[in-house]
């Protein structure tokens, strides 16, 4: 794939650690036609500036990484999304925050903009008024005799994000899903041109709360890489010990809820309690519930404490004691497993297409993590399985979670075993530069992309949540399936809305 | 599982002590309660979590209330689905623009008497997102806010004590 992009492009400078390659529009447009033949080159993010366009591909076998860029002083570019239907919803937000017209785009609907905002085109160079009495937003006819739709949301009947689901229905089973999001879209990265790498560092831990280590984290080596700053050992490996101790405490709660949406409350009990005591062991240790604003560019804000260890360590323990028998009661119960196998299926092609990854591409074949592929320290020197299942349905979801944690759980071992001694955070360089960083979030992976100034100041970043290419899917996975098994199936995705809104 | 049912059962409970009411939130609280809705609601008050555009960190807290160490009902607090059986909402997150009818619809649907308590440094004016072309502001900006508990976000402790300081000024 280098070679390929090497050839059609110009390598442009100081862009770490990815190469970053120039392309002029018919480049463009023929790498268009070379990804409809490279189905193995995946899309990992399609992102905007002002008058610019960024890709990020990647070689799923040799795990290449590369960005593209194509120049459009038209404001208009060739899109992406007829080859990479994961392209669509980013060119729409690209559409609706840049105005840079994605040509021959299958859905050009708005999608972030809800004719709301007192501006229009917001990270355009000059935003344009409002066009004022707004049209409703055009949902995808439907016709056919007995089909009905049911609205739901944005205000939802738990205590979840909002967003809008609307169903169209025969009798009980669903015919189609369409998702309409955008919510609780904040101006996420408007907010973060043009401020300091320590304000934007406070917005990227919230981008989505339960994964907000993983987004520091993201930012961080992004800036980091950008800079060229190098990062104490002993803040590497506390990184990776707050990243695994997050993704067991979401992993934990999911299968509790997952249960619980098939009306199994003895599960959410069970579980709600180990992830409370993991919330509460992460509190001791590092001063924070959900470890905020506890990973920054540098290295860490806080440092184990003496204590932590123990803490840690008997957290250890007692997850170890009560986790298998809960596993084995998901196993046994038929009333669970009922709900669970054969439900909400997606397809290995469908999840390859999309380019899904996290607990949804890895229940439907796909192994990709950002761990291991491209991979970072300390995760190079650790020993971990990626759990992989084919079934791709809610059952072999809850099963990655469950191999997941148990991994999780082997790699806190290897970290408090293996903690080096030493400093907690160096400042970084006073370079210009490009950064992208991929991390794993236990929900998938994020890239995030900076540009940063001599004088540290971000002038753009790009948080790309792995809720973007998991989102579609689900719309997929709950067709032919009823009604009453959607709060299953959305559960067993988990995505996020605020990581997905910005 | 039948084992653990039974070993919870000779254990007890594992709810941990409730907390006082909030100093602040009651006083914030009497003024704003009659004796009509006291009366009329007496320890009983029915939530309605609404997230107006947060980032999902209040949200994972406000669940952990319903956890069995922290265990919401026994205070007389529940969650209900609908703003039509609320007393009580529960509003997180910078009001976004794309979210300012559906939280106004909310609490127009909610039957009076009720309150709102605003939850996290977001939902008090914009906090990080103050600012932005993409938020109205704090949740004041478009309802009327009656208790508000900070943090970023909030201790499920923290979220007890004000809801507890609630009901305390509603007996």
């Amino acid at each position: 794939m280098l070679d390929h992009l090497a050839s059609i492009g110009t390598p442009a400078g100081n862009h770490r650690p990815f190469p970053r390659f120039d392309l002029d529009r018919d480049a463009w447009a023929g790498l268009i036609t070379t990804l409809a033949e490279k189905t193995d080159w995946s899309l990992v993010g399609l992102w905007a500036d002002t008058a610019l366009v960024h890709m990020a591909l990647r070689e799923d076998l040799a795990g290449t990484v590369a960005v593209v860029s194509l120049t459009c002083p038209e404001g208009r570019f060739p899109s992406v999304g007829g080859v990479r239907p994961s392209a669509i919803r980013l060119e729409r937000a690209a559409q609706d925050l840049f105005g840079l017209m994605a040509e021959s785009l299958v859905d050009p609907r708005p999608w972030l903009d809800h004719d709301s905002w007192p501006i229009r085109l917001p990270l355009s160079a000059d935003p344009p008024d409002p066009l004022g009495n707004p049209e409703p937003y055009p949902f995808l006819p439907i016709e056919g005799a007995g089909l009905h739709q049911i609205p739901v949301g944005p205000v939802h009947a738990g205590i979840i994000e909002p967003g809008h689901f609307r169903f169209t229905c025969n009798g009980e089973t669903v015919v189609r899903l369409e998702q309409r999001l955008g919510y609780v879209h904040k101006g996420t990265e408007w907010l973060m041109g043009g401020r300091s790498i320590g304000e934007v560092a406070k917005l990227a831990a919230r981008v989505s709360g339960d994964s907000t280590v993983a987004h520091s984290l993201a930012f961080a080596r992004a800036v980091e890489a950008a800079t060229g700053s190098a990062v104490p050992e002993r803040a590497v490996w506390l990184r990776a010990l707050m990243a695994e101790l997050e993704r067991l405490a979401n992993h934990i709660g999911d299968i509790g809820a997952i249960c619980n949406d098939a009306a199994f409350a003895y599960m959410l009990a069970e579980c709600g309690l180990l992830r409370e005591k993991i919330l509460r062991a992460a509190d001791a240790c590092f001063g924070h519930r959900l470890m905020m604003d506890r990973v920054v560019p540098g290295g860490v804000a806080v440092d184990l404490p003496d204590a932590g260890r123990d803490t840690l360590e008997s957290l250890l323990a007692e997850i170890r004691a009560t986790f298998p028998g809960l596993v084995k009661t998901y196993d046994e119960k038929a009333s669970l497993q009922d709900r669970t196998v054969a439900t909400g299926r997606v397809g290995p092609e469908l999840v390859r297409r999309f380019g899904a990854g996290g607990h949804v591409g890895r229940a439907s074949g796909r192994v990709l993590d950002a761990r291991r592929d491209p991979g970072h320290a300390p995760y190079d020197d650790l020993e971990f399985e990626v759990p992989v299942f084919h079934e791709g349905d809610v059952n072999a979801r809850v099963w990655v979670r469950i191999k997941e944690v148990e991994a999780s759980l082997g790699l806190i071992d290897q970290i408090l075993e293996r903690l080096p001694a030493g400093p907690i955070r160096a400042s970084l360089n006073a370079t210009a530069g490009q950064g992208m960083a991929l991390v794993e979030s236990f929900r998938g992976e994020i890239m995030t992309w900076v540009e940063v100034r001599e004088d540290g100041v971000v002038t753009r970043c790009h948080p790309r949540d792995p809720s973007w290419f998991q989102w579609p899917l689900l719309e997929a996975a709950i067709e032919g399936n009823i009604v009453a098994d959607f709060p299953l199936c959305n559960k067993s995705f988990n995505c996020s809305y605020s990581g997905h809104d910005l | 599982m039948l084992k653990t049912i039974a070993r919870n059962l000779m254990r007890g409970p594992r709810t941990m002590t409730g907390p006082g009411p909030a100093e602040a939130g009651v006083e914030e609280l009497a003024s704003r309660l009659d004796r009509a809705a006291r009366t009329r609601l007496g320890r009983s008050l029915s939530i309605r979590e609404v997230d107006a555009g947060s980032c999902n960190g209040c949200e994972l807290e406000i669940h952990a209330l319903n956890n069995v160490v922290y265990d919401l009902e026994r205070f007389g607090l529940r969650f209900v689905a609908s703003p039509r059986h609320a007393d009580v909402l529960l509003v997180t997150g910078p009001v976004t623009g794309n979210m300012r009818d559906a939280l106004f619809r909310t609490w127009d649907a909610t039957p009076d008497p009720k309150w709102v308590v605003a939850v996290g440094g977001c939902a008090l004016d914009g906090g990080l997102f103050k600012g932005s072309y993409g938020i109205v502001g704090g949740v004041a900006a478009v309802i009327p806010v009656d208790l508000h508990i900070p943090g970023c976000p909030p201790r499920p402790i923290d979220l007890l004590s004000g809801l507890v300081a609630l009901v305390e000024a509603a007996k």
